[in-house]
């Protein structure tokens, strides 16, 4: 029988044939299309655009000849993608609880865990490669920039301090990730997010300035302070000690408790 | 053909489904009817797996519906038109479904065209959508995967008369064709409309199950005189009921019974037939009453 006979067949005229179930890839592919095909996602990847090319212009005006250097265009880009994209990943997991799509992704995939993983995968996805873009347009910057200028171009980011920002930046996407999983509200994650990123470094920092013992203690127990030391790279075995003590007890035990509880929440 | 099995949904010490048990099969049109918060909605969200039941089961087309490889090409389910993204357009709504489904392009359009929503229309977000709109959608949603079954929580919803009676040539042209449909809806009217069998549903219980004509025969006969205390009398020395109903009688005998026992009574009658719905929509009303009380008490 041919296919369009087949597609042409509609309910019970004929034994149905035994369904395939859904392969994972669709799942991704299909919440791939969901994080940008809203007006909320559609724009956040447009600011992230803009924020990027100010930053590059920013540079180029403002930055004194010996500061034009792959490490600062790369920089610019790379900060408000940085700070802008996990609240991509927010998003696409919070929607289906504010926005209630909930009700039709669940029914159409009704293993919660399998779109979970997709979101998941999604997110990492998505971090990798708005990473690898920020650091190709940032080596377009760095070559034409430098020749505008009139300066040598100074190549100084290495592997491996490249490998420590990735790393840095996909733990932010995954700490945007939690904070939907936890609170399952738009609203309340980004705020929970932005308070993450901007407020708690204020606040630890000012303790740390004027307790000693906080001091001592922070990088045992701030998981903030511990992900921005990425940033700089260059880790001893007490900084990897530290960042998997403080990540297992600030994300990895929230994220596992918030998996716990979408698994069996109502959907409503 | 859904089979729901002594489902029971407890919140707490409140229990929303109490044992509800009844069957949608292939080929009718099954009405589940019931007031509101009577656990009509509850009852088809643990059916997609949405909440988990108590105790209990439901299997569709023999399997649970966890078990389904892809749900969306067996049973297609509209729950609440309004739940969508209000930040997408009709289309990409559409669109999202077919990629999951893995159901070809080409049924996005057909789909829009069998639920008339124009070009223009599909490309609007649906947050700029009526009510009437999201339902249509809703359904598209629920039709593209060609499935067997539908299910879908009070779709007349938001419709004007037209979509209605549109919705209802739908339904009964899915089930003419060995399609299980279930559809619930508070309204006894316009569920009495296109409905084969019915389940009626009160405070989490089964109140009533069978085919439509079963629950209407079951009304009984209604009849009014003058004198509806003399016959009223009459009909219960025969061994009959006799409840007062609309200015006459609502009597369990049939109409032959009936003009007997007024006859040898002497009473001359008015009205005589048989009661039809009359008996259902009592029964109905006392549900919707003791609910609405509770309403209040709120």
């Amino acid at each position: 029988m041919s296919t369009a006979v087949m597609e042409n067949t509609r309910v019970a005229e004929q034994p149905r044939m035994q369904q395939a179930r859904i392969p994972f890839r669709t799942v991704v592919g299909v919440e791939v299309r969901k994080a940008f095909d809203t007006r909320s996602g559609f724009w956040l990847l447009v600011t992230i655009a803009l924020a990027g090319l100010l930053a590059t212009g920013a540079v180029l005006a403002f930055a004194s000849d010996a500061d034009l250097t792959y490490d600062n265009f790369a920089g610019a880009i790379g900060v408000p993608m940085t700070i802008l994209l996990p609240v991509v990943a927010i998003l696409a997991v919070t929607g289906e609880w504010s926005q209630r799509a909930g009700l039709t992704t669940f029914t159409l995939v009704p293993h919660r865990g399998r779109v979970i993983r997709a979101k998941l995968t999604v997110t990492v996805m998505i971090g990798l490669a708005s990473m690898a873009l920020a650091l190709a347009v940032g080596a377009l910057g760095n070559i034409v920039g430098t020749a505008l200028m009139g300066v040598d171009t100074v190549w100084d980011l290495s592997f491996t301090s490249i490998l420590y920002i990735v790393g840095a930046d996909l733990i932010g996407m995954v700490v945007g990730f939690t904070l939907g999983i936890l609170t399952r509200n738009s609203a309340g994650a980004i705020v929970a997010y932005f308070s993450y990123w901007f407020l708690l470094p204020t606040l630890s920092m000012v303790l740390a300035a004027n307790q000693s013992w906080f001091e001592k203690a922070q990088p045992w127990v701030d998981f903030n302070y511990d992900q921005g030391k990425l940033y700089d790279g260059g880790f001893s075995g007490q900084d990897w000690a530290q960042l998997a003590l403080t990540g297992t007890v600030w994300l990895l035990i929230p994220l596992a408790f918030g998996l716990w509880r979408v698994m069996r929440a109502e959907v409503k | 053909m859904i089979i729901v099995d002594s489902l029971t949904k407890k919140y707490g010490s409140f229990t929303a489904v109490d044992h509800v048990t009844f069957r949608a099969e292939p080929g009718r049109v099954t009405g589940f009817l019931g007031p509101n918060g009577a656990g009509k909605s509850t009852t088809m969200r643990i059916m997609v797996g949405l909440t988990p039941a108590s105790s209990g089961g439901v299997t569709v087309l023999g399997r649970r519906y966890a078990d389904l490889p892809n749900p969306g090409r067996e049973i297609g389910v509209l729950l609440d038109a309004s739940a969508q993204h209000a930040g997408r357009t009709g289309r990409e709504i559409l669109t999202l479904a077919q990629r999951t489904m893995r159901v070809p392009v080409a049924r996005v359009d057909e789909m829009l065209d069998t639920v008339s929503l124009t070009e223009d229309e599909s490309g609007r977000r649906v947050k700029d959508y009526s009510l009437g709109m999201r339902q249509r959608l809703g359904i598209a949603t629920a039709l593209i995967g060609d499935p067997e079954v539908l299910v879908l929580d009070e779709p007349a919803n938001g419709l004007d008369p037209a979509g209605i009676r549109w919705m209802r040539d739908l339904l009964r042209g899915f089930a003419n064709k060995g399609g299980t449909v279930l559809l619930s809806s508070h309204l006894l009217h316009e569920i009495e409309v296109i409905a084969d069998d019915l389940v009626v549903i009160g405070n989490g219980r089964i109140v009533a199950n069978g085919t439509k004509s079963q629950l209407l025969e079951a009304a009984g006969t209604f009849v009014s005189a003058p004198d509806l205390g003399t016959l009223s009398t009459a009909l219960t020395a025969a061994g009959h009921t006799a409840e007062s109903s609309y200015g006459g009688l609502r009597t369990d005998a049939d109409t032959g019974q009936v003009g007997r026992v007024a006859l040898a009574a002497g009473v001359p009658l008015t009205e005589l037939r048989p009661a039809d719905g009359a008996g259902l929509e009592e029964m109905f009303l006392e549900l919707t009453k003791d609910n609405a009380r509770e309403d209040v008490a709120a």
